[in-house]
């Protein structure tokens, strides 16, 4: 069975490859646009924050968790940037402050799901509410945009001379580390037995409730870079940045065949459906297609992505229950 | 031992009888508690500024909370059977809008159609996310948010940058949002009669009784003979039918209609819904508690305006409330499981 699963898994994710390979195509022949570089740099700048909070989500989202406060953390951080910087603190003190902050809110989820016992799911909901109400309480409804051109530039500068976006450097480095720590370390195999059977993994000694904490502190970590890249890039801190950003990573990460029970996915099927969803998006708005039709497109994948392997999984299964054989498997 | 053994019959449905009076205590104090929340809330309120009382803020109360507990309840329904769904807020824009477009393409047309129209229209999306969750085998989270989208965007590829105004649409509709009779809102007094409808069905018919059961403990609801799928679909199709509901009436409160029409609601009332004590993965709460948390935040969001507390604290009080109260929820959970063992243990010892 196992093999067979795999087999399955493997072909929705190989599935979204050939997606972003066709939509490639399709941007390529219907816009003379596309294939330029300064198109590819506002394609990828466009998914950054998505793309690096899709990182910590797919590792949460394996683990059988969720965490819904992701883009309210990103305000959130980005709130007290701003405030900071108003209150004339130096960057290179407001910066791990805030990242601090990101990462202390992650661990007040992971406390409350590990140590209080509370479902994730309502917790961040909770927590997302929370957060975006204190960006607001923080920051008000003022903008802060008066940033040197030394920091924004980290945010909309591309690297050494290329027309790759600063911020996508920083994606790409991490999506290698995430990637290595979820499919080639101990901590990655840990997760996925957390996802799959939780009791199990309990009873065969692994610390549960410290790798979930854990899990929700890089995430709140990684809220809080993303909320630093966002403030940068737009040049801009609002309590309101990032808003409804939450569903767009959940949405990029089960779309990728991450299951939502937990226990399967891969990391490099999540990074090309970032870029699976930032390609449609930027074929059609150079086609001057209008932004609906890509919200429509979204929801569409994500119904295909489950139903998909839903209905691949019951087809062979009747068929291998006609063989008096197998007694096994599921 | 020997000496007792008579009375072994006997003490055992007593214990039991004791045990589950103890559950049904703690419970009926989930509901109070939210009373008590309630009535701190307003009497304090009250005594900083007595016009929080006045009819006026009464009505506005009554107004807020009607929409938000008509998903409230729909959603209550869709979370007792271990579901959720995240598609109220995109129907509720979409057949808020469906009800301006048809008032303002065909003037003349019936009230009362229009009204049906839109309920239909909103439990056949309804019916979409309850055959994708139930005869599909996709968990609900997902398909909810992919019709989020899908709705959502229909309704702006639909709306095309249009907006349908109050003068659109007839009087006497319009009059729907904002009559009273017996000075309380037409809107709150029909959130009213859905909440004790939906209450009674929940409570009293067996297939009320079943989505319980399914949302308790799925895989022993099918071994008992209930048709879970057949269920838990009829519970997407209130939750669509009731989003439908909510959609007209919104056309009918507020007037103006955009495709951004109810953007967002869906969190808003799973925050509801989850502060009046439903329990995220089902099986146990109420549609009282839902409506009685949705009325908590609407006097919540009222308490700040009127002691002109910066509205910028409103969210994070919210978002504090809810894990309040699931804090509060699981702490007496882990009490009742307590007793409970503590009880069977004294019993079988």
């Amino acid at each position: 069975m196992p093999a067979d699963l795999r087999a399955r898994l493997g072909r929705w994710e190989t599935l979204t490859v050939f997606l972003l390979v066709a939509a490639i195509i399709y941007g390529a022949t219907s816009s003379a646009d596309f294939l330029t570089g300064g198109n590819f740099n506002s394609l990828t700048s466009n998914v950054v924050e998505v793309a690096l909070i899709a990182l910590p989500m797919t590792f949460i989202i394996i683990a059988g968790e969720i965490d819904l406060s992701v883009a309210s953390i990103l305000g959130l951080t980005s709130a007290l940037l701003g405030y900071l910087w108003n209150h004339n603190w130096p960057m290179e003190a407001i910066l791990p402050v805030v990242l601090l902050a990101g990462a202390l809110a992650g661990a007040f989820n992971g406390l409350l799901v590990t140590k209080v016992g509370l479902p994730s799911l309502a917790v961040t909901i909770g927590t997302l509410a929370l957060y975006r109400g204190l960006a607001f309480v923080i920051l008000g409804d003022q903008a802060v945009a008066d940033f040197p051109e030394r920091y924004t530039d980290l945010g909309f500068g591309t690297f050494a001379g290329t027309d790759i976006p600063n911020p996508i450097v920083l994606f790409a480095v991490l999506a290698v580390i995430f990637g290595f720590v979820l499919h080639r370390t101990a901590i990655g195999r840990s997760v996925f037995a957390i996802g799959a059977n939780e009791e199990a993994a309990f009873f065969s000694g692994l610390r549960v409730k410290r790798i979930k904490l854990w899990l929700f502190v890089v995430s709140g970590l990684i809220s809080a870079l993303a909320g630093i890249v966002y403030t940068f890039r737009f040049a801009s801190a609002r309590a309101d940045n990032g808003a409804g950003l939450e569903l767009s990573v959940v949405a990029v990460v089960l779309l990728a065949g991450v299951s939502i029970f937990g226990g399967k996915g891969k990391m490099w099927a999540v990074v090309v459906a970032v870029f699976l969803l930032g390609t449609i998006r930027n074929a059609l708005t150079l086609n001057d297609v209008s932004d609906e039709v890509l919200t429509i497109v979204t929801g569409s994948l994500l119904l295909l992505s489950v139903l998909g392997p839903s209905f691949a999984a019951r087809l062979p299964r009747r068929r291998v229950a006609s063989l008096p054989t197998t007694t096994g498997g599921t | 031992m020997s000496t007792d053994a008579p009375a072994v019959p006997v003490a055992p449905v007593l214990e039991e009888r004791g045990a589950r009076g103890v559950v049904e205590l703690i419970f009926r104090v989930r509901e109070l508690g939210l009373l008590v929340a309630l009535a701190l809330l307003v009497g304090g309120t009250y005594l900083a500024e007595p016009r929080y009382l006045s009819a006026q803020n009464l009505r506005d109360i009554g107004l807020n909370v009607a929409l938000v507990a008509l998903l409230a309840v729909g959603q209550t329904v869709v979370v007792i059977s271990r579901n959720i769904d995240l598609s109220m807020g995109s129907v509720l824009g979409f057949t808020a809008f469906a009800t301006g477009s048809l008032f303002a393409d065909h003037p003349g047309i019936a009230i009362p159609l229009v009204i049906a129209i839109s309920v239909a229209i909103g439990a056949g999306f309804g019916a979409i996310n309850g055959a994708l969750v139930s005869f599909g085998r996709v968990p609900s989270l997902v398909v909810t948010l992919g019709t989020l989208y899908i709705i959502r965007g229909a309704d702006f590829a639909w709306a095309s940058g249009r907006q349908i105004n109050a003068a659109d649409m007839p009087d006497k509709f319009l009059e729907l949002g904002s009559n009273s009779i017996a000075g309380i809102p037409v809107l709150t007094l029909i959130a009213f009669a859905v909440m004790l409808v939906a209450g009674f069905y929940l409570r009293s018919y067996r297939s009320g009784r079943e989505l319980y059961a399914i949302g308790s403990n799925p895989d022993a609801a099918v071994l008992a003979g209930i048709r879970v799928g057949r269920r838990v679909f009829g519970a997407f199709v209130i939750s669509g039918a009731l989003a439908g509901l909510a959609g007209a009436l919104y056309a009918a409160r507020f007037g103006t209609i955009d495709a951004a029409a109810g953007t967002g609601q869906e969190l808003a009332v799973v925050s509801a819904v989850v502060v009046g004590g439903v329990a995220i993965f089902g099986g146990s709460g109420t549609v009282y508690g839902a409506a009685l948390g949705a009325l908590l935040l609407a006097c919540i969001s009222s308490s700040l305006a009127v002691l002109r507390v910066n509205g910028f604290w409103e969210q994070a009080i919210i978002g504090a409330l809810l894990l309040a109260a699931i804090t509060i929820d699981r702490l007496l959970a882990l009490r009742v499981t307590h007793l409970l063992q503590r009880r069977s243990a004294r019993r079988a010892g």
